[in-house]
């Protein structure tokens, strides 16, 4: 590829702060969407003439909508917590990435457009005139920065960066300046149903090889049913367990859970993805459309049920904002989402995460394992940020961290995790979430990996870690193509439902 | 978006270099682009090429990798037919390397 070249870090001993590099970062400029992406979705084709007025009158809608932006914007008193905390800024250096600079940029914007001091002393309170320099630095900065949430753990005010991050895309794209990877995504999903642009009969030619190749290995036919109606659960998968090497493999073991356990499941086609890149854009009604394509598929396939596969973000939409999106919760007396809450069955959760289902059928005894099929691999797990930071699993509180290692544990029998402050709600994001996994970002997720590498590399070391387990399909790609960068192997990233499926019973 | 010349005829690319008319296709425009990929094109290269193509054409998608990797286990031996093989091929990755030689749409998601 055409990537310009970058300086890959050395992997330290330890996760180190680095020295300021003041605008080494400043070049990244992730390609723009063209007009017509851009007006499919409803956005301006390009910056006109009224950007400023537009970028602004936004902002002020924005704040008038979401009371927590403006207390995020009006709280930080710069006391630096979070500086040291960004993934983006251990890796590159540039003080921009530190999560307080990043914010700055807007916050100097609202000071000087929003309060009373910024209108009458801008130059006393640190406020600064929208200019296109400023908005091109949010562009530049906006899409440094995965939304992943971890400054915000370390925030004595807990304020959410990710919001900030949202609101800037969202203002952006109102006045025509669009991510094309995002919103190339948001057009495919929105017009045939998945982010890859995966036809119905190309993803039904798929299943069919699947099941030859499963019962090829097994012996056993394992099916992947699609739009069967009636079926009790409703799957919703990122379309890249479809298409991608490793997430497949998950998939794979997605099946065989179901096989083993006897429960009829189905895919949707018109529903084929669960990510969400509505979420990363902050576009309430975009993020709406996109989950709408679900509540339609399980209404039209009268499912009992819906469980989600390994997707980081799709689950933090599926569990805090499906039902205000489209559920009971959005309108009160819609009658689509009154009628799904009739239908779905009351005594499961609603929707459920694959780790959580598998995790209860093997506790329950329901499905049987062998963990020493997985004697070759030594695991060790990322919690992916988006399930870490914003959901949970399970009726526990820490769910989300303890209910994908008990699953692990049981279907392998050598684990260690990585060092504390490095997992659990202080995990480093992948580097390649909330938008940026694209190529043209290829220096931005490689340099943003730097803080997991090296934890990574302190269990390989010491344990002889071999594995990494993942539950995100953005994880998956991102450490299959980062990794070999520090001179891991590719084939060490793979999927928590990929050692399910190694150690899963079938007769 | 950019032009580029490849054997007297102009060839229109995105960003990234990949084609925007799919039309506009043939074996030049991929061995040009192969090169500025860096790879030397073999038979078997172009068993790859011609099986996304003949895919594409049926499906308006580029293959999922286990589809690529079956149909190239057929075509050039089992041994051939795994993901590790593709990536000799195309070292940058099978599904976004493969076809933009191809001339297919760069593949997009989580992947």
């Amino acid at each position: 590829m055409a990537a310009p070249e970058f300086d890959i870090p050395e992997i330290k001993d330890d996760i180190e702060v680095p020295k300021l590099r003041e605008g080494v970062m400043s070049h990244v400029k992730s390609f723009p969407a063209a007009r017509p992406i851009q007006e499919f979705l409803g956005y301006p084709g390009e910056l006109g003439d009224d950007w400023k007025e537009r970028a602004l009158g936004k902002m002020g809608d924005l704040l008038g909508k979401y009371r927590s932006l403006k207390v995020f914007l009006d709280a930080c008193v710069h006391c630096g917590a979070c500086t040291d905390k960004c993934h983006y800024y251990l890796g590159t250096s540039d003080p921009k990435n530190m999560p307080v600079a990043r914010q700055e940029l807007m916050r100097q914007v609202y000071r000087r457009y929003f309060t009373v001091a910024g209108k009458v002393f801008p130059g006393l309170v640190g406020a600064k005139e929208l200019t296109r320099e400023t908005l091109d630095a949010w562009y530049n900065y906006y899409y440094q920065c995965s939304e992943c949430r971890r400054c915000s753990v370390f925030c004595p005010y807990g304020i959410d960066t990710a919001e900030i991050t949202m609101a800037g895309r969202e203002i952006l794209n109102h006045v025509g300046i669009g991510q094309k990877y995002t919103n190339e995504i948001l057009g495919k999903v929105i017009k045939i149903g998945n982010n890859l642009g995966l036809p119905g009969p190309a993803l039904a030619d798929t299943l069919e090889g699947l099941e030859e190749d499963m019962e090829a290995d097994t012996g056993v036919p394992v099916k992947m049913p699609l739009d069967v109606k009636g079926a009790e659960v409703l799957l919703i998968t990122p379309s890249a367990d479809f298409f991608s090497e490793p997430h497949v493999e998950s998939l794979i073991g997605y099946a065989k859970v179901f096989h083993a356990a006897g429960i009829s499941w189905t895919l949707s086609s018109h529903a084929s993805e669960a990510g969400n890149f509505g979420l990363f854009e902050a576009n309430y009604e975009m993020m709406r459309k996109v989950a709408m394509r679900i509540r339609d598929a399980a209404l039209e396939l009268g499912v009992k049920r819906i469980v989600v596969g390994e997707c980081g973000h799709a689950w933090r939409v599926a569990y805090s904002f499906w039902n205000t999106l489209t559920g009971i919760g959005y309108g009160g007396n819609d009658p689509f989402s009154i009628e799904l809450q009739k239908q779905l069955d009351p005594s499961y959760p609603q929707p459920q995460h694959i780790c959580e289902l598998t995790n209860d059928l093997i506790k329950q005894g329901k499905i049987k394992v062998d963990p020493s099929a997985n004697d070759d691999l030594v695991v060790t797990f990322h919690d992916s940020c988006n399930v870490a930071r914003a959901s949970r699993m399970g009726t526990e509180p820490g769910g989300q961290f303890d209910i994908p290692r008990e699953l692990i544990r049981a279907v392998v029998n050598n684990f260690h995790d990585m060092a504390d402050g490095t997992i659990r709600e202080a995990t480093f994001c992948c580097g390649g979430g909330g938008g940026l996994l694209t190529d043209d970002l290829m220096e931005v997720r490689v340099k943003g990996a730097l803080p997991r590498a090296t934890a990574l590399n302190n269990v390989v070391k010491e344990s002889q870690v071999n594995f990494l387990a993942l539950i995100c399909a953005i994880c998956k790609a991102q450490f299959t193509k980062v990794l070999p960068k520090y001179g891991f192997d590719m084939s060490m990233v793979g999927g928590v439902h990929q050692l399910v499926s190694k150690a899963i019973k079938l007769d | 978006m950019p032009m580029v010349n490849i054997a007297g005829k102009d060839v229109e690319v995105d960003e990234e270099g990949y084609l925007i008319d799919l039309s506009q296709w043939n074996e030049d425009v991929a061995k040009h682009m192969a090169v500025e990929e860096k790879v030397d094109m073999t038979e078997n290269h172009w068993e790859v090429i011609n099986f996304l193509r003949e895919y594409y054409d049926e499906y308006q998608i580029a293959p999922a990798v286990r589809v690529l990797t079956k149909a190239i286990g057929k075509k050039l031996g089992p041994e051939k037919g795994n993901n590790k093989y593709l990536y000799e091929l195309f070292p940058y990755g099978p599904a976004k390397q493969a076809c933009k030689i191809a001339g297919l749409p760069k593949p997009t998601g989580c992947i």
